[in-house]
């Protein structure tokens, strides 16, 4: 079981003192937090890609790699890659040169991108959004695994003899999750090419993110990858902790009444009962987090997030020491009860010492030089 | 069974619009009676909007129902009738009114038969029905009967306000059996395809198990 935070990297104002970060602060902090959960023992940091104010992570790749210098275990990853707006002739190169560079110690997130006007800025349709997720994707996956693609289609321009470089470390091409709130379409997608399914599942209902899970993991199984059971699966979850859970509240209170996305609607405790938003006690927060494997399944990969509604630096890693000291009862919680069957997410180590050398593609020289030194 | 719902955007406390509403309902279980579909065979929820006023709100934030609010979208998406009232705000149906319909997914009420019905304080927003909540409902691809209701406060001391209101819900009641009769054809074929397919699919496994990828590439590549 990987644990781990994910960010979307939006400069707000803290509403207690009103006080907006740089960008700069925001782009530092972001490499403090990524620092600390590696500390703290998290497994995985994620982050989002934006191109819009008031976010700063417009190059996930170039943070990522930075952070990757930094730190020696954390598995780095985003929440999400946007396979829409994004050239995949670009994200084969920017994230195979990223796993070169830290050792195969990442994977990335595929998203749609649900603001609409980063689309005509990048010269596409957010009409076309399930089209571009589709046509992308299988452009990428292509670029990862021929040496030489022949590719045509409708919303790029055609490649003849391309050979995306670097190729994969291992031949190994990075593991790919594709990220959806509501869209059946994403998780079909995942289950047909046996790739990871993470629902976003912080601010809806866990009955929405039971369903589109059970979905995922029934096609997941259509598609021959494995049973249901172990079909890959990832979620996200949100918590603000304190050791007394009334001071926890009383304290996150005013970020969640301003907070970005949910702000000035239901009340704190209208939406910890409706979303799984967990305000409390790190025992609180370890016992919520446990009953999710009641709707979803064992899965692979629990995310949150911790760094958003304008929370200062500060606060933030206080978050990240308090889930550190229930990190070990958090990991022996999934593990009880956990069937022998239920797979880890995939690593490149562990990835590497499952394929036999046959199986890894681009062992072999390439094939063909014509096209790579002419 | 033959369900019926009953949407009010009515304020008060009794609601004029919530009394039009019910004699346009009751209207309209009658129409059913005379065209052989008894009053045991018809089940009528009524939606007040009132009480959804906050979850609304938080829903128009969220982007997600709560559970009382969710249970009104079923009702009114589930059924085979609907019956609409709002008062006339500012020339136009009231914002709550609106809200509601901006919370139900595309299609959500594509093909659902509407009784329309509006009150008011003066005859002068008479035509309100034609010229803001017909298109509303157009624009939802649902079928809205030919007679709108409209009732201001002086109509509720004339006679002539039931008769309107009779003839509407006649005409509600022949539309739900013309559609039924017409065995729903809007359910099976789906304009524009997977993609017109309501979100509301998202939330249901079961109705998206049919999603083959070799056809979202095909659909990709145009």
């Amino acid at each position: 079981m990987q644990i781990g935070i994910f960010s979307v990297g939006d400069v707000t104002p803290d509403p207690t003192t009103g006080r907006t970060p740089t960008e700069h602060e925001r782009i530092k902090a972001t490499v403090a937090i990524a620092r600390k959960a590696e500390e703290v023992g998290l497994d995985v940091l994620a982050l989002g890609q934006h191109h819009n104010p008031p976010f700063v992570a417009s190059s996930p790749t170039t943070t990522l790699a930075y952070i990757g210098a930094q730190t020696e275990r954390l598995l780095l990853s985003t929440a999400t890659t946007l396979i829409t707006t994004t050239d995949p002739v670009r994200l084969a190169e920017d994230y195979g040169t990223l796993q070169h560079l830290v050792d195969g110690r990442m994977d990335l997130m595929l998203g749609r991108g649900n603001t609409g006007p980063v689309y005509p800025w990048f010269g596409k349709d957010i009409r076309e959004g399930i089209n571009l997720a589709v046509e992308n994707y299988a452009l990428l996956h292509r670029l990862w695994r021929e040496d030489v693609v022949d590719w045509e289609g409708r919303f790029r321009t055609p490649l003849q003899g391309f050979t995306a470089t670097p190729r994969p470390l291992d031949g190994l091409p990075p593991f790919v999750w594709h990220g959806s709130i509501r869209t059946p379409e994403i998780a079909e997608q995942a289950a047909y090419y046996g790739d990871g399914f993470f629902s976003n599942h912080i601010f809806w209902p866990a009955t929405h993110t039971a369903r589109m899970v059970a979905f995922y993991r029934q096609r997941f199984e259509h598609y021959g990858h494995g049973t249901a059971a172990q079909a890959i699966v990832g979620l996200g979850g949100q918590f603000f902790m304190r050791r007394n859970s009334q001071d926890a509240v009383r304290e996150f209170r005013p970020y969640f009444d301003n907070a970005p996305v949910y702000g000035h609607g239901p009340s704190l405790e209208d939406f910890t009962t409706q979303t799984p938003l967990t305000v409390g006690s790190p025992q609180q927060v370890l016992e919520r987090t446990l009953g999710f494997r009641e709707y979803v399944g064992d899965y692979q990969r629990q995310l949150f997030l911790v760094d958003h509604a304008g929370l200062p630096l500060r606060t933030v890693l206080e978050q990240l020491d308090l889930l550190g000291e229930i990190l070990p009862d958090l990991r022996a919680g999934f593990a009880e009860g956990r069937p022998a069957g239920v797979p880890d997410a995939p690593t490149h180590a562990s990835r590497l010492a499952a394929a036999s050398p046959a199986d890894v593609l681009g062992v072999r020289p390439l094939a063909t030089p014509t096209g790579v030194t002419a | 069974m033959t369900r019926m719902a009953v949407l009010s955007a009515g304020l008060g406390v009794p609601s004029s619009t919530r009394l039009l509403a019910d004699r346009l309902a009751e209207a309209t279980v009658q129409g059913l009676a005379a065209r052989g579909v008894t009053r045991a065979e018809v089940g009528v929820d009524v939606v007040e909007l009132r009480a959804l006023a906050h979850p609304l709100a938080d829903r128009l934030v969220t982007g997600f129902p709560d559970a009382t609010l969710e249970a009104a979208i079923a009702a009114v998406t589930g059924a085979d009738a609907l019956v609409a009232v709002t008062p006339v705000f500012s020339a136009s149906y009231s914002g709550l009114f609106k809200t509601f319909f901006d919370v139900l997914e595309p299609g959500a009420i594509a093909g659902l038969p509407v009784l329309m019905g509006a009150t008011a304080g003066t005859a002068r927003h008479s035509l309100v029905l034609e010229h803001a909540v017909r298109p509303l409902f157009s624009y939802l691809r649902a079928t809205p009967v030919p007679t709108g209701v409209f009732a201001a406060t002086e109509d509720f001391g004339d006679g002539a306000l039931q008769e309107r209101v009779e003839r509407a819900g006649g005409e509600l009641a022949a539309a739900v059996l013309a559609r039924r009769a017409a065995a729903r054809p809007e359910a099976v074929v789906r304009p524009g395809g997977l993609h017109a397919v309501p979100s509301s699919v998202a939330d249901d496994a079961h109705a998206a198990t049919s999603l083959p990828f070799e056809e979202l590439l095909r659909r990709a590549g145009g």
